[in-house]
């Protein structure tokens, strides 16, 4: 992590900028009838970092999942680190990093036999595995748990060895679905730390959904507001801020954008919600 | 960790071959699964006891039975090639639990956002079966060494029969893994798990010969890939012991099927994560 950021990189509207990194376009996900995510479009500059918020059922995650090649698209695109997502899939995938808002690391292996398997599943050139995967660890704090079976790690320490199997093939983009779901404050802190030095250390572009206001104001250049499946704001948080009210919170920028939770019955929710829930509990 | 300026990192994928890499991350998935039975062994030696189980109570109760024909070999000798064969089809069999295991902890997307070929994927986690099933077999032979079964430790049908425990246990892993696939939840896996696995055991060769079948029986056990590979195991297994489709057949049929079933898995494991 060598690389500092340019800050020329991080305007407001790198969106629209000649640079994007993702760009999305009139991207739709169809559930049966509800749609889930309805024409949503925009851009991420290289080094940004982009907050997606919304309520429960706007149509976070399903976004974080079609951009990670996860879920097929109903219609529209996007293109990824300089890759179609729809025709190109595996090259979108050797380039970005995902950290899901379940688990992702294995209980039953070590933190470095974690690391391994990722690094062979990205190909990572085999004089390098082990130099990277100790420098991945000593960057997300966890160097003296190497070789702990993760199912003894608390629930930060879990996240933070999932940011690091996101970040051990260096991808251009991280995406991070909720990362601080389930966690106490002072793990939230230790995550959000990792997290802000990463995006002060180097360009790796980051997308993350969250419901926590603070985190978004802390780490994000620009805010995306989800409302029902639509994109309804693009802005900084300052600006977000200012458009609602002269003293306006974060919170109140929620309340007024993003409304209440989604009504229409998605399909999976029962299921989406149980399955939170229970990775929350073996989070935190 | 170094990023190129441009942003996009400079050397995350080595030069070497889409073969190479294929093979590394066949084998960095199986490697994975045997690291995790060697921090927590205490599955397979409970696994161990059921081949006990059907040797020294069913193999030894159905020897005395004197209408089973079972040609020149005796029943004993006959059945273990048969349990050896069935205790690594259910150690495979329930291979699909373990992958909606992985769906419900979201371990599967991690796997799934990689860039490996899901095929890849599908390999790897058989392969790791076939692991498993050498296990059961070392158990196996032990038993049988004890029960006084001519045991056949030639090099060449001990390397033979490395191969077909791997190929029969990453088939039946597969088949599993297609299975999960479609029924998705635990609950349902377990039912059709034991619906699939007894007919596929008893419309074998396993514990009776073929020719004590009734015609219609006959033909389902030669649709049986278990068929083949109990009697390839059959005549690797014992001194003395013979095949009756030849073991060249016999590994023709269990590869074909094997990679068919490997395809149709690539395209089924792809879209459990949605």
């Amino acid at each position: 992590m060598d690389v500092s950021r340019s800050p020329d990189t991080v305007s407001p509207a790198a969106g629209a900028g000649g640079s994007a990194v993702i760009e999305v376009r009139a991207l739709t996900r169809r559930f049966g009838n509800f749609v889930a995510v309805d024409r949503v479009s925009f851009g991420v500059g290289r080094g940004e970092v982009f907050g997606l918020i919304g309520a429960n059922g706007a149509g976070k995650s399903t976004v974080v999942r079609m951009l990670t090649t996860l879920l097929p698209v109903t219609s529209g695109g996007a293109t990824i680190a300089g890759y179609d997502l729809v025709r190109n899939p595996g090259e979108v995938r050797r380039h970005i990093g995902y950290v899901p808002q379940l688990m992702s690391a294995d209980g039953d292996l070590t933190a470095t036999e974690n690391l391994l398997l990722s690094a062979r599943l990205y190909g990572i050139p085999f004089r390098e595995i082990r130099s990277r995967i100790e420098q991945t660890l000593a960057a997300m704090d966890l160097a003296p748990f190497a070789h702990r079976l993760v199912k003894a790690f608390s629930g930060g320490m879990i996240r933070r060895l999932e940011i690091a199997q996101g970040l051990l093939h260096c991808p251009a983009i991280l995406f991070l679905d909720e990362p601080t779901v389930g966690l106490d404050p002072a793990a939230r802190h230790a995550v959000l730390g990792r997290l802000a030095k990463l995006r002060a250390e180097t360009a790796t572009t980051i997308l993350l959904t969250s419901h926590y206001m603070e985190e978004i104001e802390e780490l994000c250049d620009r805010v995306g507001v989800l409302r029902e499946g639509k994109l309804v704001a693009v802005a900084s948080p300052a600006e977000l801020k200012a458009r609602v009210g002269p003293a306006a919170t974060l919170d109140d920028v929620f309340a007024a954008l993003a409304g209440e939770e989604a009504k229409s019955p998605e399909i999976q929710a029962y299921r989406d919600v149980r399955l939170s829930r229970r990775a929350a509990r073996s989070h935190g | 960790m170094s990023v190129s300026p441009a942003g996009l990192p400079a050397r995350t994928v080595d030069q070497s071959s889409r073969a190479f890499r294929y093979f590394e991350q066949v084998f960095g998935v199986c490697a994975a699964e045997v690291q995790k039975l060697y921090h927590d062994p205490f599955e397979l030696l409970t696994r161990a006891i059921q081949p006990v189980i059907w040797l020294l109570l069913f193999g030894e109760a159905m020897a005395r039975v004197r209408g089973l024909v079972t040609g020149s070999m005796s029943y004993i000798n006959f059945i273990s090639a048969g349990i050896l064969t069935q205790s690594v089809l259910f150690v495979a069999i329930f291979y699909g639990i373990a992958a909606i295991w992985e769906r419900d902890l979201g371990v599967l997307h991690r796997y799934l956002v990689s860039p490996a070929p899901r095929s890849a994927l599908v390999i790897g986690k058989a392969l790791s079966a076939g692991i498993r099933g050498l296990s059961q077999a070392l158990v196996v032979y032990i038993l049988a060494g004890l029960l006084a079964v001519p045991i056949s430790l030639r090099a060449v049908h001990l390397a033979l029969m490395v191969l077909f425990i791997v190929v029969g246990a990453a088939l039946f892993a597969t088949f599993s893994l297609i299975v999960a696939c479609l029924v998705k939840t635990r609950e349902r896996f377990m039912g059709i798990g034991q619906i699939v696995t007894m007919p596929l055991f008893f419309a074998s060769n396993a514990i009776y010969p073929l020719t004590i079948m009734p015609a219609w029986l006959r033909v389902v056990a030669r649709l049986n890939p278990l068929t083949y590979e109990v009697d390839a195991v059959r005549a690797l297994m014992l001194r003395g012991g013979s095949s009756d489709f030849g073991v060249g057949s016999d590994f023709t049929v269990l590869a074909v099927v094997f990679a068919v079933l490997v395809g149709v898995a690539a395209r089924l494991y792809g879209r459990m994560g949605n």
